[in-house]
C-alpha cells in the first residue's frame, strides 16, 4: 500500500495563518482520497508545516480505485426489441449505458421484463486522480490575506508557490499548481543548508530527509525543541525562569525551521520603566520572552528564538545585535515616559478636544463628558443597601482622566497600552492607587477570557465607557451587521455582561442602558442586541445548553447574575425524570392554550372544575405556589425546581384522565384557567416548555 | 551603498539618482509610483532621502530621524528567486549570513493617500528590521498586472548594524585617508535634524503652508481636468497625448503631500480634518495614476 506525500513550498507564510492552513490541507487531502475511494481504512494522515512549507503524508493510499460494475435498467423488453430486433429505444439505451446493443440483457422485475445493461468501470489510478483533483483543493485553502504574483493574475494564494513535491512512495505524481510542476526535490534551510535541492527518495523519508537539511517539519517537535531550549538558556542564570507565554511560543514556532535560543541581557536601570512597557516591547515588538525571578518580578534578561544554528562567535554577534535593538527600544520608551511627565494628565484633558472619538459624535473630550454623565447615572441607579458604594471622588477623577493618555507620546508609540499607561501616569502623578486602578483596568475584560476590573470604580467606569459607546453608535446607525462590527460593539457589550456577571455591582442590564440613554438611540434595538449578547455569554462562554438558555431568558433577560444562577440550577435538574416530565407537561400546556386561543375559547373560573384529577392539580398548585415563590425570591432556584418537579404525578394523571378542551364551555373554561394557573404560578425561573425533553 | 547599487546594476537594474522633490518614502518617487503601472517590465534602484516631519526629534533621539535614506528597488515583474537575490545582496554588503539570524516576518504595507497596498515582510536581522519587502498589488487605485516586488533597505539602520552602533549619529560616514579621523553622520546631519524639527514643530507658518497647499492643489487639479479630457478624447493624436505634462502634475501632488506632513507635524490638522485632506491628496495621486495609465496606452 503506497504512501502519498505532498509538500507545498512557499515563500514565508505569515505565522498567524500557518496552523489553520496546515490542518485544512490535511482535511482536504483526506476527504478527497476518501471520496475517490483511494483511502485505506486504517490510513494515517500526518501534517507538517514550517514558514516555507505545508505538507501532508498519507500512509495507506490505494494504487488505484477498485473496478466497479453497475447495473442499469432501461425500457421494457417489449419496447426495446421487436421480434428480437432492436428498436431505436434499445439503441438509445445502449448508447447511454456505453455498451453494445448485443450486450443488453433481459432483466425480470416485478413490473415485467426490462432491458438491462451491466456497466464495468475501470478504476482510475491514484496518480491520475491526484493530478486532476488535488490542485483545486490546494488552491481552495483559506487565507486571511491573499496575493497575486503571476502575470495575467491566474490565481491568488497567501504567498508565491515556489516548489512542489508530490510522491506516491518514490514515484513523482505529475501535479501542476500555479505553473509549478511537482517533483521529488524539496528545499532545506535557507542559510544552514543553502540552495541545493533536498531529494526526497520516498514519501515516508520526508521528515528525516529534511532534518538533514536543517528543517524540523513537525510542529509538535519544534514546539518541544523551543521549550527545552528556553529552559536550557534560562538555566544559565541563577534563580530565574522564563515567563510562560503560550501564544508567543506558537508565534515563534511558526517563524522558525531550525529553532535555537539565546539569552541576552539589558541594563538593570531600565527595570525602572513599568513592567507593562518592558514586556510589550519584548513580547509584541521583538517576540522575545521575558525572564522573571522567583517572585515573578522581571529580571534584566531576554530570550530570543532564532531560526538558525550558530557557533559561539555567531551567537555572540546575534546576542549583541538583539540586545542593541532592545536597548534602543527601551531608550525610546524612557525618552517618551520622561517627556510625557512634563504635562500631567489633568492638563491633557482639554487637548482631547482635538482628538476625534467619532466624526459624527465628537471628540474624546465629548466622550469624557458623556462618560461622566453615565457614571453619575449608574451610581444614582444603584440601591444603597447591602452594598459598599463606590468612592465618588475616585470614580469621577478616574472618568475625567481615563482618556487623557491618548495625547501622550508613549501611547502613540504603544497604542495597545492606552489606559494602562494612563493608570501608571495617574499613580506617578500622585493621584493614588484607586484612581490608578480604575483607569488602568478600564478596558478589562479585553476578551471573554480576561478578568474584569478589580475595583468597583474600575467596574463602573468600564460599564459606563462601553454602554455610552454602544448607545451612541446605535444612535448614528452604526450597529453591527452580520460579520461587520468595525467599532467592536459586540465585544463592548460582552464586556458589560461579563462585568455584571462577575462583579457585585447591583445593576440590571436595563438600568445600565437607562444610564446611557440618548434620544436618537432605538431602545428596542439596543435591548435586542444585549439580549443576543447575553444569550451568547450563557451559551458560548458559560457553556449552558441552548434550550436551557432559551428557557431562562424567556423569563427574564435583564438580571445577568440571576440568569446565570437560574441556568445553573435548571441544568442541575436535567437529569431528573420528574423535572423533564413536568417540562414536557408545560410544553403541552402551552400548546393547548395556544389552540384554545386560536379557537377563541375563553378562560373561565377554576372554581368550576369538575374532575377529581383536576381538583388534585388545583390543590397541588395551591399548596406549592407560595413556597415556590418564596424560594424564587431567595434565589434558591434549585429547591424551587425540586418542588415544581413534585407536580409530576398529579400533572401526568390530570392529562391522562381529563380532556382539557371539554365540549362543555364552563368545564373547558375552568380547565383552561387551571392549566394557565400552572404556568403563572411556576414561572419566573425558566420557561420549561423550551427544555428539550426527548 | 555603492556595493548595493553595483549588485543590483549587475542584475539589470537602472540606477537612478534620488528624486529631487520632497517625498516621505521612495515609493512616492515617480520611478516607483508611476513605473509600476501598466504592463511594461522595469527594474530600477535608487537611494531616496525620505522626509517625515512628525518623526523629527531635534536630533536628541539616537534612533529617530526626520529625514532618513532609503535604498529603493523595484523589480517588475519579480523574478522567482527574488528572496534569494535579496539575501545575496546582503552578502554583497559584507554580511556573513551564517553568523546572523534572519527572518521574514509578515508585514503588509499600504499608502492610503496613494491608493496603494501590497503584502510582504519586514526582514528582521538579529532582531532589527532592516528591509521592507512588498509585493505591490495596487497602486494609484489601479490593480497591477504584472505586480512588482519592492525592496526598501533602511540605509541608516543597516549601517548602524554593520558598524555596531547605539546611535545613528555615531555612524562613520567617511575617514580622512591620512589621519583616519572619522566624519560622522552627526557632524553631517545633526544641524539639519535640529533645525527642521524646530521648523516643522514650531515655526512653520501654518497659514502660508495652507496657501501653498491650496495653490499646488489648484494647479494640479486644473491640469488633471485638462489631462482627462485630452486623454479620453478620440480626436487627439497619440503624440498630443504623450506630451501632456502628467509628470509635472504628479510633482504638484507630491508638494501637497509634503505640505500636509508639515502641517500635521505642526499640529495644525485636527483628526477630523485629516481624513478630508488625505482624501484631497488621494484624489490627485489616484487621478495622475489613472491618467498616466491612459497616456502609456496612447
Amino acid at each position: 500500500m503506497p504512501d502519498f506525500l505532498l509538500e507545498i513550498g512557499l515563500e514565508e507564510v505569515p505565522a498567524r495563518m500557518i496552523a489553520g492552513a496546515e490542518a485544512e490541507l490535511g482535511r482536504r487531502v483526506q476527504v478527497l482520497l476518501a471520496r475517490e475511494r483511494l483511502l485505506e481504512p486504517k490510513a494515517k494522515v500526518t501534517t507538517y508545516s514550517t514558514p516555507r512549507r505545508l505538507a501532508v503524508l498519507v500512509e495507506g493510499v490505494l494504487t488505484a480505485q477498485a473496478d466497479t460494475e453497475e447495473q442499469m435498467t432501461g425500457p421494457s423488453w417489449k419496447v426495446a426489441f421487436n421480434d428480437g430486433a432492436p428498436t431505436a429505444a434499445a439503441e438509445a439505451f445502449a448508447k447511454k449505458a456505453g455498451v453494445a446493443v448485443s450486450a443488453l440483457e433481459k432483466v425480470a422485475t416485478a413490473k415485467g421484463e426490462y432491458v438491462g445493461a451491466s456497466i464495468k468501470r475501470h478504476g482510475c489510478s491514484a496518480s491520475e486522480l491526484l493530478v486532476a483533483e488535488l490542485p483545486k483543493e490546494v488552491l481552495a485553502i483559506y487565507w486571511a490575506k491573499n496575493m497575486y504574483w503571476r502575470a495575467g493574475k491566474p490565481e491568488r494564494f497567501v504567498r508565491p508557490l515556489r516548489w512542489l513535491v508530490a510522491l506516491l512512495d518514490s514515484a513523482v505524481v505529475p501535479l501542476e499548481i500555479t505553473g509549478i510542476a511537482a517533483g521529488n526535490a524539496s528545499r532545506g534551510h535557507r542559510v544552514l543548508h543553502g540552495d541545493a535541492p533536498v531529494v526526497i527518495a520516498s514519501a515516508k523519508d520526508y521528515s528525516e530527509a529534511l532534518r538533514k537539511a536543517f528543517v524540523v517539519v513537525d510542529t509538535a517537535e519544534r514546539r518541544q525543541i523551543i521549550r527545552k531550549a528556553l529552559d536550557k538558556a534560562t538555566r544559565t542564570v541563577a534563580g530565574v525562569r522564563w515567563r510562560e507565554d503560550e501564544p508567543l511560543v506558537e508565534t515563534v514556532l511558526h517563524l522558525t525551521e531550525w529553532p535555537t535560543v539565546i539569552l541576552g541581557d539589558f541594563e538593570p536601570e531600565y527595570l525602572k520603566l513599568p513592567e507593562e512597557v518592558l514586556v510589550t516591547v519584548m513580547r509584541d515588538h521583538q517576540k522575545y520572552f521575558a525572564v522573571e525571578d522567583s517572585e515573578g518580578k522581571l529580571a534584566p534578561h531576554f530570550l530570543a528564538v532564532l531560526n538558525t544554528a550558530v557557533n559561539e562567535e555567531g551567537e555572540a554577534i546575534i546576542r549583541h545585535g538583539n540586545a542593541r535593538v532592545l536597548r534602543a527600544r527601551f531608550k525610546d520608551a524612557q525618552f517618551f515616559w520622561d517627556f510625557d511627565q512634563k504635562t500631567p494628565l489633568t492638563e491633557r484633558v482639554e487637548s482631547l478636544k482635538n482628538v476625534t472619538f467619532q466624526k459624527e459624535l465628537g471628540s474624546y473630550y465629548w466622550k469624557t463628558e458623556e462618560n461622566r454623565r453615565v457614571v453619575k447615572n449608574l451610581v444614582n441607579a444603584m440601591p444603597g443597601v447591602n452594598w459598599q458604594p463606590p468612592d465618588w471622588n475616585v470614580l469621577d477623577t478616574a472618568t475625567k482622566l481615563a482618556k487623557a493618555d491618548l495625547t501622550a507620546e508613549l501611547v502613540k508609540e504603544f497604542t495597545e497600552l492606552q489606559g494602562i499607561i494612563g493608570g501608571l501616569y495617574a499613580k506617578a502623578q500622585g493621584l493614588g492607587d484607586k484612581v490608578r486602578d480604575a483607569i488602568y483596568d478600564q478596558y478589562k475584560p479585553a476578551s471573554t477570557d480576561d478578568k474584569i476590573p478589580k475595583t468597583v470604580e474600575g467596574q463602573l467606569l468600564g460599564l459606563a465607557d462601553r454602554v455610552q459607546t454602544v448607545t451612541a453608535m446605535f444612535g448614528i446607525n452604526m450597529a453591527p451587521t452580520g460579520s461587520k462590527d468595525p467599532f467592536a460593539l459586540r465585544r463592548a457589550a460582552n464586556g458589560i455582561i461579563k462585568i455584571l456577571a462577575e462583579s457585585d455591582v447591583p445593576l440590571s442590564l436595563a438600568s445600565v442602558l437607562n444610564a446611557a440613554a440618548m434620544k436618537d438611540a432605538n431602545r428596542q434595538q439596543l435591548d435586542d442586541f444585549f439580549r443576543e449578547r447575553l444569550h451568547f455569554y450563557l451559551k458560548d462562554v458559560r457553556g449552558f445548553r441552548y434550550d436551557v438558555v432559551n428557557a431562562v431568558l424567556a423569563e427574564d433577560a435583564n438580571d445577568v447574575r440571576s440568569a446565570i444562577k437560574r441556568a445553573e440550577d435548571t441544568t442541575g435538574k436535567l437529569g431528573s425524570p420528574d423535572f423533564l416530565a413536568v417540562s414536557a407537561a408545560f410544553k403541552r400546556i402551552k400548546n393547548i392554550l395556544r389552540q384554545a386561543d386560536e379557537k377563541g375559547y375563553a378562560h373561565g373560573n377554576w372554581a368550576n372544575i369538575k374532575a377529581d384529577e383536576a381538583k388534585n392539580l388545583r390543590s397541588a398548585i395551591q399548596s406549592l405556589a407560595n413556597e415556590v415563590a418564596k424560594l424564587r425570591e431567595q434565589r434558591k432556584y434549585s429547591e424551587a425546581l425540586a418542588l415544581i418537579a413534585t407536580l409530576r404525578p398529579t400533572v401526568d394523571t390530570f392529562f391522562d384522565k381529563v380532556m382539557v378542551l371539554d365540549p362543555d364551555e364552563s368545564v373547558r373554561g375552568a380547565n383552561l384557567a387551571l392549566i394557565a394557573g400552572v404556568l403563572s404560578n411556576f414561572s419566573g425561573i425558566a420557561d420549561f416548555s423550551e427544555i428539550v425533553t426527548s | 551603498m555603492f556595493r548595493l547599487q553595483s549588485f543590483w546594476a549587475d542584475r539589470g537594474c537602472v540606477l537612478q539618482q534620488p528624486y529631487d522633490v520632497e517625498v516621505g518614502a521612495g515609493t512616492m518617487a515617480p520611478e516607483t509610483f508611476l513605473r509600476v503601472l501598466g504592463p511594461k517590465p522595469y527594474r530600477v534602484g535608487y537611494a531616496q532621502p525620505s522626509r517625515r516631519p512628525a518623526d523629527g526629534r531635534y536630533g536628541e533621539n539616537p534612533n529617530r530621524l526626520f529625514k532618513h535614506t532609503q535604498f529603493q528597488l523595484i523589480l517588475k515583474p519579480p523574478p522567482v528567486n527574488v528572496q534569494e537575490l535579496y539575501l545575496e545582496s546582503l552578502e554583497a554588503l559584507g554580511i556573513d549570513l551564517k553568523k546572523h539570524d534572519i527572518k521574514f516576518e509578515e508585514d503588509n504595507w499600504e499608502w492610503p493617500a496613494g491608493g496603494a497596498w501590497g503584502v510582504g515582510w519586514q526582514v528582521m536581522f538579529d532582531g532589527q528590521e532592516i528591509t521592507q519587502f512588498t509585493y505591490f498589488q495596487q497602486c494609484g487605485g489601479l490593480d497591477l498586472d504584472p505586480i512588482c516586488a519592492e525592496l526598501t533597505y533602511g540605509l541608516e539602520r543597516i549601517t548602524q548594524v554593520l558598524q555596531d552602533l547605539d546611535s545613528i549619529y555615531d555612524i562613520v560616514w567617511a575617514r580622512d585617508p591620512e589621519t583616519g579621523a572619522p566624519v560622522t553622520y552627526g557632524e553631517v546631519r545633526f544641524a539639519e535634524e535640529l533645525q527642521f524639527s524646530v521648523y516643522n514643530f514650531e515655526t512653520a507658518d501654518v497659514a502660508k503652508l495652507w496657501e501653498h497647499f491650496n495653490l499646488y492643489e489648484a494647479e494640479a487639479k486644473a491640469l488633471l481636468t485638462q489631462a482627462n479630457s485630452l486623454l479620453e478624447s478620440e480626436s487627439a493624436s497619440g503624440s498630443e497625448k504623450r506630451r501632456f505634462p502628467l509628470l509635472a502634475t504628479y510633482e504638484l501632488a507630491l508638494k501637497c503631500s509634503n505640505l500636509f506632513n508639515i502641517l500635521d507635524a505642526r499640529g495644525a490638522i485636527s483628526v477630523t480634518e485629516r481624513v478630508g485632506v488625505i482624501g484631497r491628496i488621494r484624489a490627485l495621486a489616484v487621478g495622475v495614476a489613472k491618467a498616466y495609465a491612459l497616456q502609456q496606452a496612447a
